[in-house]
């Protein structure tokens, strides 16, 4: 250097920068941080034919190990249904009933039955399956479209009014808004529907409603109003009502009728993962 | 003057400092850039994609003006814990129509690439309504003026010129088409012929639970219920597509 110049007090070079005065030193880097910088070089040249670097014309350099993060995802993945297969071995074959009575698979499908709705069925049904307007309470002994361990998977698979082609389906007609019915006619209905559960609406002449209810309703939810599971209509007689069991709720209702839905399954969800499901909402308040 | 002191030249000139970061810059984005525009590993095609329906396209503006994506990616990740929750991971041809794209950075919410199909649109209408009415621990805003707020998108198709430009395949039918396709996806019993043909897998329905009223609600279900439902991956082959 042209102005080597030594700083009288610490013996080191300066930089021959100077701000008012100012000198600044021209310590070496701390060794350590030298040598640390050293090594990730080396460590770089490493990774360079270890994994995936360096672009080619039409490919790329693979590296020693191959690595493919898709490769090693679908491996994992891969790994893991493998492992749940083994703990809980013959779910895929066995039937419903079968592992409803084998307490091993019968733990296997509850656990992950649990997992599997708290990510796909809590949001409307509850992290505690008790349902909530619109979206059916799964604790209770009332079921729409049957409460067997095989109707449970069947509606879990093809879902309600869904995309599915075999999808569970039924059609209120809107009654009241399609002009099947005048608004006296609803309330008188409303008034019969409710007065089975010991309820009542104002106004309302029950046994013209009676009449009403069995020109019009009885083919769907039977003459007793009990419903009928293959059609998903629901019993009228009792206090369970999914869109509000009040005098403006069930008007509402007869009026404009409702038309949930619930997904199909059966392309997100694999046959085993529905299988459990089934034992696990089953579990929770299903009939016979 | 040791090999270890030359770097001084780069400190004492500031036009030789300059040359010399353009020149390290240039190379390092000649490597890292250029490659992804002609290796054919990362330019991948899949069977199944097409440009967003023009309500679907209305519907994922809305998505972006009320800043989604800063809760919600649009990305499964290559890794087993998001395979099994999310289903297959995202395949970058599933981005081609996005401009820009919407994989986000942050998971506040749940992932949305696979969200099609998943809820029901009332669930959707009751949730993004009041979000804690369906999930009651969840923090996401509420967005009730959605169902009420009129759907402005008359002037949808200058949107799919501009993604024209931008390499989306909008033919000048569908553009010329671009509004009354709009509507025609939210009338179940009006002709939508033309929408299934230049939209396959378009779903033609009332979302918002409203058939009179044509909403941003409707634009905004008719976006999340196609997300991710394009692609078969029963014909997905894993294996020949590693990377």
């Amino acid at each position: 250097m042209a102005h080597e110049e030594i700083d009288k007090v610490s013996g080191v070079a300066t930089t021959g920068h100077e701000w008012d005065g100012i000198k600044e030193l021209n310590n070496p880097l701390p060794r350590w941080w030298l040598w640390v910088f050293y090594a990730c070089i080396l460590f770089a040249v490493g990774y360079v034919f270890v994994y995936p670097a360096v672009p080619l014309a039409s490919s790329y350099t693979k590296g020693l190990l191959g690595h493919s993060q898709r490769a090693s995802a679908l491996a994992e993945t891969a790994a893991g249904q493998a492992a749940r297969a083994e703990v809980g071995k013959g779910l895929a074959n066995a039937s419903l009933d079968d592992i409803k009575t084998d307490p091993k698979m019968l733990e296997f499908a509850m656990a992950q039955g649990r997992a599997a709705f708290g990510d796909n069925c809590a949001p409307c049904h509850g992290s505690g399956a008790t349902g909530s307007k619109g979206y059916p309470n799964l604790q209770d002994d009332d079921w729409l479209w049957g409460g067997t361990l095989a109707d449970i998977e069947h509606t879990i698979t093809v879902g309600i009014r869904s995309t599915s082609e075999d999808t569970r389906m039924n059609d209120m007609p809107r009654f009241g808004a399609d002009g099947l019915l005048d608004v006296k006619q609803v309330r008188n209905v409303a008034g019969y529907v409710l007065s089975l559960s010991g309820g009542s609406v104002q106004g309302a002449d029950v046994e013209a409603g009676k009449q009403i209810f069995a020109e019009n309703c009885t083919s769907c939810h039977g003459e007793d109003a009990k419903g009928l599971q293959e059609l998903g209509a629901p019993n009228l007689t009792d206090k369970v009502w999914l869109y509000g069991g009040d005098e403006a709720s069930v008007i509402n209702t007869v009026t404009y009728a409702h038309r949930g839905v619930m997904p199909t399954w059966g392309g997100r969800l694999d046959p085993v993962t529905i299988k459990s499901l089934a034992i696990y909402v089953h579990d929770l308040g299903g009939g016979t | 003057m040791s090999l270890m002191q030359k770097h001084a030249v780069f400190e004492r000139n500031s036009i030789v400092l300059l040359i010399g970061i353009l020149i390290v810059v240039a190379i390092g984005g000649l490597v890292e850039i250029v490659p992804l525009f002609y290796l054919k590993s990362t330019i991948e095609t899949v069977t199944g994609m097409r440009p967003y329906s023009p309500l679907e396209l209305a519907g994922r503006n809305i998505f972006i003006r009320e800043g989604c994506y800063l809760c919600h990616s649009q990305m499964i990740r290559p890794m087993r814990d998001e395979i099994e929750r999310y289903g297959h991971f995202s395949l970058a041809a599933e981005s081609q129509y996005d401009h820009p794209f919407q994989w986000g950075s942050k998971r506040t919410g749940p992932d949305l690439a696979r969200v099609g199909g998943k809820y029901s649109d009332d669930w959707h209408v009751a949730h993004l309504v009041d979000p804690r009415s369906v999930v009651p621990a969840s923090v996401m805003p509420a967005y009730p003026f959605l169902k009420e707020t009129p759907l402005k998108a008359e002037r949808i198709g200058e949107d799919m010129k501009t993604l024209r430009l931008e390499g989306v395949p909008y033919s000048d039918e569908a553009i010329a088409n671009a509004f009354a396709d709009l509507k025609a996806q939210v009338t179940p019993d009006g002709s939508a012929d033309g929408v299934i043909a230049r939209y396959p897998k378009a779903v033609v329905r009332d979302f918002d639970g409203n058939p009179n009223k044509l909403s941003e609600m409707d634009a905004l279900i008719a976006y999340l219920q196609m997300l991710g439902t394009l692609v078969d991956f029963s014909t997905y082959d894993d294996k020949a597509n590693l990377r």
